[in-house]
């Protein structure tokens, strides 16, 4: 459970995220809310690459807000950008396995772990190929990798079907479902494709120009009207 | 090609892969091959210059991978690897005259002070990058040109600077010792060419384990490395000692191989010459720190002593090979040749077959 009180984040003159308090119950969480609304923002404040102005952050008890940048991916904090990040240069073994070396789990596990998070996503391609060589649904696919791999508690996934047709979505979609189960991770999905975040997650919260519009399970938010027309601008069925 | 390889799943016992593949084999066999060449067969037809130009080759290959590991793995331009050879050259220099202390210990010595002063030469990497490190590290090798200048080398005197008499080279200055056991030109070619190939070795060992993936994490995105929890301080840090290191005992070598070092050899713009070379071999590859090397010291030696040409001229020839590279293939020679020769193999054989078959050769 990740429970945020009164989270307020300010750039000079504006600020992205405003008062915002809610509780991430567990499962798989969405995160959804028009350009700027703030989602962003959020994770890089999760990250550490934000400082808050105000406001806290307690994940599974822990005070996340406390801990230094890089060793939030020790305590369990795993996430994924918008633009990608898998390294070209490296094979997709080695790219997972990095984040295996940084997470604190044991040398000892390392390869079957590396392997069973290759497999877990469904990746087809040999884990010796270079990830330069991948197209976009693999290296997609090798990112939630990344972000499972070496007991993750949080796993934060920015937009990461943007730019997939929706065949290969749905199989992202699928993975995604599956991690609370089988890593026991909590899951933030931002995303802006609702067909992906109704089949994922549990729950959903939606955020507007900085401030919380809704929050519950994933199919009344969608239904509630202020998310409607923050989301569309319009009083249009989604 | 061993059992576990596409499909490995969570059950596998570890350390299944990754196994030695046939590809790993082929090119430890012709890595081994070219070096028993470098070390059996190049003493014995190359005349007594040659053998020196290639201890050099070899040395400034060192100093070239060093720049290839922070540009080219980690994304720091440093243009003060000239000046950490320098300090490992003067620092050989200096304990080789001051104790008796045996080859090796001198090596890891030099290795060792330049790796410490690297190191800190480096710190403003964690705050600064591009431009301004290069700008920086540009600084230090022109302050140690300035040093040097006022100093010199070490001629066997005594105190800090080790200076002998009025400065003035004497022919009783005594040459740094080399190894007991490589004494002669081609012995000590042979040794040189063996520490390096160490070094090399210890750099590959770094690329390809841990330090590696992080400072390839690194040079991709630096938010996404502190995401993915590498203490990026640390990896930097560990790149510019990695690199001062190889660099410092290169040094040590060289003050051995030159004899009795003069400031004069060492000057600030060579930095920026073994920066072009290093490009225009290829910093993605080891193979491009050799093909620096051999640009920066065996074109010189052939331009000048064998064809007689004024050496200067190189530095529009790598002036153009840097735009060649910039422009055509970022990952220098030891990517474009390759790839090229195997363009060249695909196109004969289209030929030979074309021809084979009676029809006329496609043009």
């Amino acid at each position: 459970m990740i429970e945020v009180k009164g989270l307020t984040v300010r750039f000079a003159g504006v600020t992205p995220i405003d008062d915002v308090s809610l509780v991430f119950p567990g499962g798989t969480c969405g995160l959804i809310g028009p350009n700027g609304a703030g989602k962003t923002t959020f994770f890089n404040v999760l990250s550490g690459f934000v400082k808050p102005a105000a406001g806290s952050i307690a994940a599974f008890g822990d005070n996340l807000l406390r801990m230094a940048d890089y060793k939030r991916a020790r305590w369990g904090l795993r996430r994924t950008f918008q633009t990608e990040m898998a390294i070209e240069q490296l094979s997709v073994f080695d790219n997972v396995a990095m984040i295996h070396e940084h997470s604190g789990a044991g040398r000892g596990s390392r390869n079957a772990d590396v392997l069973a998070a290759i497999e877990f996503v469904g990746l087809e391609v040999s884990p010796k190929e270079k990830v330069g060589g991948l197209g976009a649904r693999e290296r997609r696919l090798v990112e939630v990798a990344r972000a499972v791999v070496g007991k993750p508690r949080v796993v934060l996934l920015d937009e990461p079907a943007a730019g997939l047709p929706d065949e290969e979505t749905e199989h992202l979609g699928q993975v995604i479902q599956k991690i609370p189960d089988r890593f026991g991770a909590l899951v933030i999905l931002v995303d802006h494709d609702m067909s992906l975040v109704s089949a994922c997650c549990e729950t959903t919260a939606v955020l507007d120009f900085g401030k919380l519009i809704a929050s519950g399970p994933t199919a009344e938010v969608l239904r509630n009207e202020h998310v409607m027309r923050a989301y569309l601008g319009t009083e249009e069925e989604l | 090609m061993t059992a576990a390889s596409a499909s490995g799943d969570g059950t596998a016992p570890k350390r299944t892969w990754p196994a030695v593949e046939r590809g790993t084999v082929v090119r430890a066999l012709v890595i081994l091959g070219l070096l028993l060449v470098a070390l059996l067969v190049l003493p014995s037809i190359a005349g007594a210059d040659w053998i020196t130009t290639f201890t050099s080759v070899a040395i400034y290959s060192v100093a070239a991978l060093g720049f290839g590991v922070l540009y080219g793995r980690v994304g720091m331009i440093s243009l003060g690897q000239i000046a950490l050879l320098t300090i490992g050259c003067w620092i050989g220099a200096r304990f080789s005259y001051a104790t008796a202390l045996p080859f090796p210990v001198l090596l890891l010595i030099a290795g060792g002070i330049t790796c410490a002063i690297g190191t800190l030469v480096g710190l403003p990497a964690l705050r600064l990058s591009g431009l301004y490190l290069a700008l920086i590290t540009l600084m230090f090798a022109g302050a140690t040109t300035i040093v040097l200048s006022v100093h010199d080398f070490p001629s066997g005197g005594g105190g800090f600077w080790g200076r002998a008499g009025t400065g003035a080279l004497t022919t009783s200055t005594p040459p740094v010792r080399r190894p007991s056991s490589a004494v002669t030109d081609v012995a000590y070619y042979r040794y040189t060419v063996v520490v390096c190939a160490i070094l090399f070795l210890f750099v590959l060992l770094h690329i390809a384990g841990k330090p590696g993936r992080a400072w390839a994490t690194i040079r991709e995105s630096e938010p996404a490395a502190l995401a993915a929890g590498v203490n990026i301080t640390l990896y930097k840090l560990w790149a510019f000692a990695l690199a001062s290191f190889i660099t410092g005992v290169a040094g040590c070598l060289l003050a051995a191989q030159v004899g009795v070092p003069r400031a004069i050899t060492f000057q600030t713009q060579d930095s920026l010459t073994l920066a072009a070379t290093a490009l225009i071999g290829g910093i993605f590859s080891l193979w491009g720190a050799i093909v620096a090397g051999i640009f920066s010291q065996l074109l010189p030696f052939l331009f000048q002593a064998q064809w007689g040409l004024n050496p200067n001229f190189l530095l529009i020839l790598f002036g153009v090979g840097l735009l060649q590279v910039l422009l055509t293939a970022p990952g220098g020679i030891s990517q474009q040749l390759p790839r090229d020769l195997a363009n060249l193999g695909r196109l004969a054989a289209r030929r030979a077959r074309a021809l084979a078959s009676g029809d006329k050769p496609v043009p």
